[in-house]
């Protein structure tokens, strides 16, 4: 075991980048992912939000205009 | 391809993949990280520090493949039009600069004992560095311009004129080393790589390329969502 | 033709009224040369070995600083929106306003270099070699600086954006020029002829490549 975490010397070198790619790569992910689920229910509140609104007067006749 | 340029589609596509994207990441990382740490025999040159490689050549390979996948993407929607293509760049962008500072960070560990230093201006790694710094202002820019279409339109154009500049640059790097060669050269590869030392670093590098397209995968349906609501504020604002 | 003499005139004429653009850059230029000495010390041996690097670096910073006007002021007064509506391609247009800035920010900068390049102790053929160096190579500074200025017209702290996109592409043209002046290592003529050709190489492939790219971006930015 003592082997495996010296590295033949190296293990000051070899362990901190090896960590660094696991911490880099996972806060990538988790921010990735955290921010995707924010965003969904960012939606959902506003999907439903908009349905409410719809629901509360009739909505005008959609217009021709399409915002591009 | 065009099929998917319908971001419903695309969508119900990423949700089946997804799974089995990060299911095989998963995987990869494991068996990689077996097999680089353990499952592997130390390097008859540079002993256990050569399983360093296992993780900085994958990050470099991983940096500049995702800068051309990029400029790929922004070329596709430049100039076809491909709704996804602009979001698949702006996606990329984070996960590239991430890839490239571990090839920096890693390689710069594996410098010091290999080199004596933590930080040597050797042509790889200076010109690695610029392509963080070009994917930083890639970034940059896409978070200044307002304008969602507009952005994604000069974020395009931007990609593409780093795109070709890139291998300009790499070889005024390369051209600018020669003639400032320090007096004692270790490269990094020393000689052939041995067979034994290539299995760790294939599986390392496909385990780094489906992490890639995971992740791609997950912030494209975050900037699909984004889509979606920018156009519902709009068309609550014009009611 | 005579359209784009027209528009390079026009730049130079408003370049001139405002006369902040070319003497702030030999400013800035000449400020950043004398930083050197001070933060490094006044060793002749050091100073000769930096020299090339250093006034490279400033003509490359002093350029920087009067990009971001390039099209800034067109975009605020609507003459951007003309200068789309003429008859005349786009990439054209740009070249012209790329000339016109080199002419008005960065030939004083090589016209003041040859006294900086003497105030670092480069020797005169040195000095003469810089000057064509710098003819030669920075027209590329317009060029390359002229997709930044594009691309972020009408953006807040759109300078500092535009010195972090551009920098970068300033590289190849701070190398090749650099080692084009003959005092650095290495310094026989066939390297210096050498280098001297991938610095015009550069500054051709910069024309093209800012010429569609610049356009592109006004095009863009336009709406």
């Amino acid at each position: 075991m003592s082997a495996f975490l010296s590295m033949g010397g190296y293990g000051a070198y070899v362990w901190p980048a090896y960590f660094a790619a696991a911490l880099v790569l996972g806060l990538l992910t988790v921010w990735s992912l955290r921010k995707l689920k924010a965003e969904a229910r960012q939606l959902e509140r506003l999907e439903s939000q908009l349905a409410r609104h719809g629901e509360r007067r009739p909505r005008p006749p959609a217009t021709s205009q399409s915002a591009n | 391809m065009w099929k998917y340029a319908n971001p419903r589609l695309f969508l119900d596509l990423a949700e089946k993949l997804l799974p089995w994207f990060a299911g095989l990441t998963v995987l990869l990382f494991a068996v990689g990280l077996y097999i680089s740490l353990i499952g592997s025999p130390p390097d008859y040159q540079q002993g256990d520090s050569v399983r360093i490689m296992y993780v900085h050549v994958p990050a470099a390979w991983m940096a500049l493949f995702c800068y051309v996948f990029m400029a790929s993407a922004s070329v596709v929607g430049l100039v076809w039009r491909h709704a996804l293509a602009d979001l698949a760049a702006k996606s990329t962008a984070p996960i590239g600069a991430c890839f490239t500072f571990l090839a920096l960070f890693s390689g710069s560990f594996w410098g010091k004992p290999m080199w004596g230093d933590w930080w040597v201006w050797d042509a790889r790694v200076t010109s690695v560095l610029i392509l963080f710094f070009l994917y930083l202002g890639y970034i940059a820019l896409w978070e200044t311009i307002e304008d969602h279409a507009r952005a994604a339109r000069a974020a395009a154009v931007l990609a593409i004129v780093g795109v070709i500049m890139v291998p300009i640059i790499k070889f005024s790097v390369d051209w600018w080393e020669t003639l400032h060669q320090p007096a004692s050269v270790l490269r990094f590869d020393g000689p052939t790589i041995h067979a034994s030392l290539l299995w760790p670093l294939f599986t390392m590098a496909l385990a780094f390329t489906f992490f890639f397209f995971t992740v791609l995968l997950i912030r494209m349906r975050t900037e699909i969502i984004q889509q979606r609501i920018r156009a519902l504020r709009l068309a609550a604002i014009e009611e | 033709m005579n359209l784009l003499q027209a528009i390079i005139l026009r730049d130079l004429r408003i370049a001139y009224r405002q006369g902040s653009s070319a003497m702030l850059g030999v400013g800035f230029f000449a400020l950043v040369v004398t930083m050197v000495p001070l933060g490094v010390g006044p060793e002749r041996d050091v100073l000769l070995r930096i020299a090339p690097g250093i006034l490279w670096i400033g003509a490359a910073l002093s350029s920087l600083i009067s990009l971001d006007r390039l099209f800034h002021a067109d975009a605020e007064d609507g003459s951007l929106d003309l200068l789309l509506s003429l008859p005349l391609p786009l990439e054209l247009v740009v070249l012209a306003k790329t000339i016109a800035h080199w002419i008005s920010s960065i030939l004083p900068l090589i016209l003041i270099s040859p006294f900086l390049a003497m105030m670092l102790g480069l020797p005169a053929d040195a000095i003469g070699g810089l000057a064509i160096a710098l003819l030669i190579g920075s027209p590329a500074f317009s060029l390359l600086g002229a997709i930044g200025a594009a691309l972020t017209i009408n953006t807040r702290r759109g300078g500092l954006l535009l010195t972090i996109l551009v920098l970068p592409l300033y590289i190849p043209t701070l190398i090749f020029g650099v080692q084009s002046v003959g005092a650095g290592p290495g310094a026989g003529t066939d390297a210096i002829t050498a280098n001297l050709m991938l610095l015009t190489a550069i500054t051709l492939i910069s024309a093209v490549l800012s010429a569609w790219s610049a356009a592109a971006a006004l095009r863009i930015n336009a709406n």
